[in-house]
């Protein structure tokens, strides 16, 4: 056990596996050599050799399309995409083709595929660099979505999302690669996806949130002087359905915040599955906090735009009140 | 059997002041001694605007920006080669692109100081918004030639990107669409030789990007991208082409990225001192001014002349742009051109504070 940053926990989870399994490899723009720009790859070239640290020509779609050919020739690629926005020229191939591979062959082929990326803002970074795009992936059948919030969670998420048998897209919030250190045990473990976890017990309300969002979420519920039970669901496709049921049939009230715009966010995915099946333990309406329906601003105006602390707590109050 | 060649080609490579200034007489452009002095005093725009970028940026008075210096002379002589109505599509690195076409100075510190308002250009700058995300401008700007062409425009547009960006399917497939359907459309490779760590021979195993063109049915050239005639005399070779209908050219500019990637980026991480020795005594700058002052158009004391005034021009930039300050709520602007009730409701109640 040892205090590891996010960005160290996600560079020891890919580490260990390489050393576990020789089918494992990572790719990507930038990461060998260099170690990738945030340094999630740091180590692994020298450690492993460029034919399992592997610098690409710089061109999303083709990293993602290779992969899953390696995945399906045998291997197991980490492909890492720079920044979640430049995922797009790639999005074809990975949901086309990654995600469906399975079923096209009739379980012939398989793409055992990670596809990390940095997500989200807080970093004042240039355009495209701070998008949370987790609910257009988690809308794709065949592929898991996950997103994890701390560092003890990135590790055992992404040792197990290297493991999946299927083709995951691992999305890390980039403010929090290096903001704070957590203890990170030195051995390898996984955590199975579709375990959420809660951050603070609580019985007024429950609030539900993931990725850059759990901070804000746990100082808003932590200044509300109400009972607040956050939930952490850390992975989205799946998602914990039962965890999320359960903490609203005790508290009767729920409140979702996530980064992402609100209109078509995950938060409707919660929203829609609670009223269905926990209506009449619902005290009050569900509330949902995310972003405006507005590009990410330029580095100016992103403190205006990301759900602030405040306003996930007006969302509580509110809730409280109903 | 038969075997025979069924596809031969070859790609020049131009030059026209060599390294110490010296102009090759045959292809020394025609230019005039005012527009010698214009290019020059972009070049100088350019790389003070550039030095004093870093340097705000360092002081914490600007967030993170892709240094231009070492490739004054492929903007600057590129943009010179084009008419102000052609329609240029830069890159997060074509500072000195905008800045030739007549871009405000305070707009450029404006955005890189995290405002979207500096990408509001006036009218008759004719650059399209800088293209973040590597390739993707290419078919919009094979698009946009397309309409020139479609509307009977004598008009052509200019897409500009890096050696990095010809990995992208989005290079190939625009080259294809615009020589398939023959748009006036210049393509102008900076060839820096780094895609952030990544070397030139990682990312392409041809010798050239220029030869890129012959698989398009286009025509290419390499030019020495630190020699400002060379390139404005390829993109003028090129436009003449687009706009007498042969379709699209790719001028491949050797050039050197003298800087880190961005202000986040440690170059040291990646490439040797050596190297970059070694591209600083082929400075585009001193170059040109050996070639002005055998021309009898440059002093030392001109050459002083000249950088006070574009530090005055920057220093009166920086101010305009620190001054600046914008309503947060403007973010809810331009989304659309009219804002569907939804967002309108997410911009009252913003604006109410709830
Ligand atoms: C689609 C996309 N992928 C990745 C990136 C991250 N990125 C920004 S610049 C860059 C390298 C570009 O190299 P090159 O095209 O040679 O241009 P240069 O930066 O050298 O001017 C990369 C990988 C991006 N901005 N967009
Ligand atoms: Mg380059």
């Amino acid at each position: 056990m040892s205090e590891k940053t996010l960005i160290a926990a996600i560079n020891e989870a890919m580490c260990q596996e390489m050393e576990r399994d020789p089918t494992v490899l990572v790719m990507g723009e930038d990461v060998g050599l260099d170690g990738g720009v945030f340094r999630a790859t740091d180590g692994l070239q020298g450690k492993f050799g460029t034919n399992r640290s592997i610098d690409t020509p710089l061109a999303e779609s083709a990293i993602v399309g290779t992969a899953i050919g390696m995945a399906a020739g045998g291997l197991r690629p980490v492909a890492e995409i720079q920044f979640a926005g430049f995922i797009l020229p790639g999005f074809n191939q990975l949901i086309n083709h990654a995600a469906r591979l399975r079923m096209r062959s009739q379980g012939q082929f398989t793409c055992p595929l990670v596809v990390r990326a940095p997500c989200s803002g807080g970093i004042r970074a240039l355009e495209h660099h701070s998008e949370s795009p987790e609910a257009l992936y988690a809308h794709v059948p065949g592929l898991k979505v996950v997103v994890p919030s701390t560092p003890f969670d990135a590790k055992g998420l992404l040792v197990q999302s290297i493991r999946e048998p299927d083709p995951v897209i691992f999305l890390e919030p980039s403010k929090y690669y290096r903001a704070f250190k957590q203890d990170v045990p030195d051995e390898l473990y996984a955590i199975p996806l579709g375990q959420g976890e809660v951050r603070i017990e609580g019985t007024d309300l429950t609030l539900v949130t993931w990725g850059s969002m759990v901070r804000p979420a746990m100082q808003a519920a932590a200044d509300s002087g109400k009972s607040v039970e956050v939930i952490d669901l850390r992975s989205i496709s799946p998602w914990d359905k039962e965890m999320v049921l359960n903490s609203v049939r005790k508290t009767g009230r729920l409140v979702i915040a996530h980064e992402a715009p609100l209109s078509g966010g995950f938060g409707a995915e919660i929203a829609a599955t609670v009223a269905q099946e926990a209506m009449y333990d619902l005290k009050g309406p569900i509330l949902r906090v995310g972003a405006y329906d507005v590009p990410f601003p330029l580095a100016r105006r992103e403190d205006f735009y990301i759900p602030s602390p405040q306003r996930i707590g007006k969302a509580i109050q509110t809730a409280c009140e109903g | 059997m038969v075997k025979k060649t069924a596809f031969e080609g070859s790609v020049e490579y131009w030059q026209v002041l060599d390294e110490s200034g010296k102009a090759d007489k045959k292809l020394e452009t025609k230019l005039d001694d005012a527009e010698l002095k214009r290019m020059y005093g972009h070049m100088v725009l350019c790389r003070l605007f550039d030095r004093k970028a870093v340097s705000l940026q360092r002081q914490g008075r600007m967030y993170t920006y892709a240094p231009l210096e070492g490739q004054e002379a492929s903007q600057v002589g590129a943009m010179h080669a084009l008419a102000q109505e052609d329609v240029v599509f830069p890159t997060y690195r074509d500072h000195g692109s905008y800045l030739v076409r007549g871009a405000p100075l305070e707009n450029l510190f404006e955005y890189w100081m995290g405002y979207e308002e500096g990408l509001k250009m006036p009218a008759g700058v004719n650059v399209f918004p800088l293209s973040i995300t590597v390739g993707n401008h290419l078919p919009m700007a094979a698009g946009m030639a397309w309409s020139m062409k479609l509307r009977k425009r004598p008009l052509m547009s200019m897409v500009c990107f890096g050696d990095g960006a010809t990995s992208e399917g989005d290079f190939h497939e625009a080259f294809n669409f615009s020589s398939v359907h023959k748009t006036p459309l210049v393509l102008l490779c900076q060839n820096n030789h780094w895609a952030i760590s990544v070397p030139l021979k990682k990312q392409m195993a041809s010798e050239t990007v220029a030869q890129k063109a012959l698989s398009y049915g286009a025509w290419g050239v390499q030019v020495d991208g630190n020699d400002v005639l060379a390139v404005y005399s390829a993109v003028k070779e090129a436009r003449r082409r687009a706009l007498a209908g042969d379709g699209p050219s790719l001028v491949e500019c050797l050039t050197y990225r003298m800087s880190m990637h961005t202000t986040a980026d440690d170059p040291k991480k990646y490439r040797s001192d050596a190297e970059v020795d070694e591209w600083k005594k082929r400075d585009p700058l001193a170059r040109f001014e050996a070639y002005l002052a055998s021309r009898k158009l440059w002093t030392p004391q001109y050459k002083a002349d000249v950088e006070a005034d574009a530090t005055a021009r920057i220093e009166a930039a920086v101010k305009t742009a620190e001054a600046f300050s914008a309503q947060p709520e403007a973010m809810f602007d331009f989304v659309f051109e009219k804002r569907p009730p939804s967002l309108q409701a997410q911009r009252d109640a913003f604006v109410k504070g709830e």
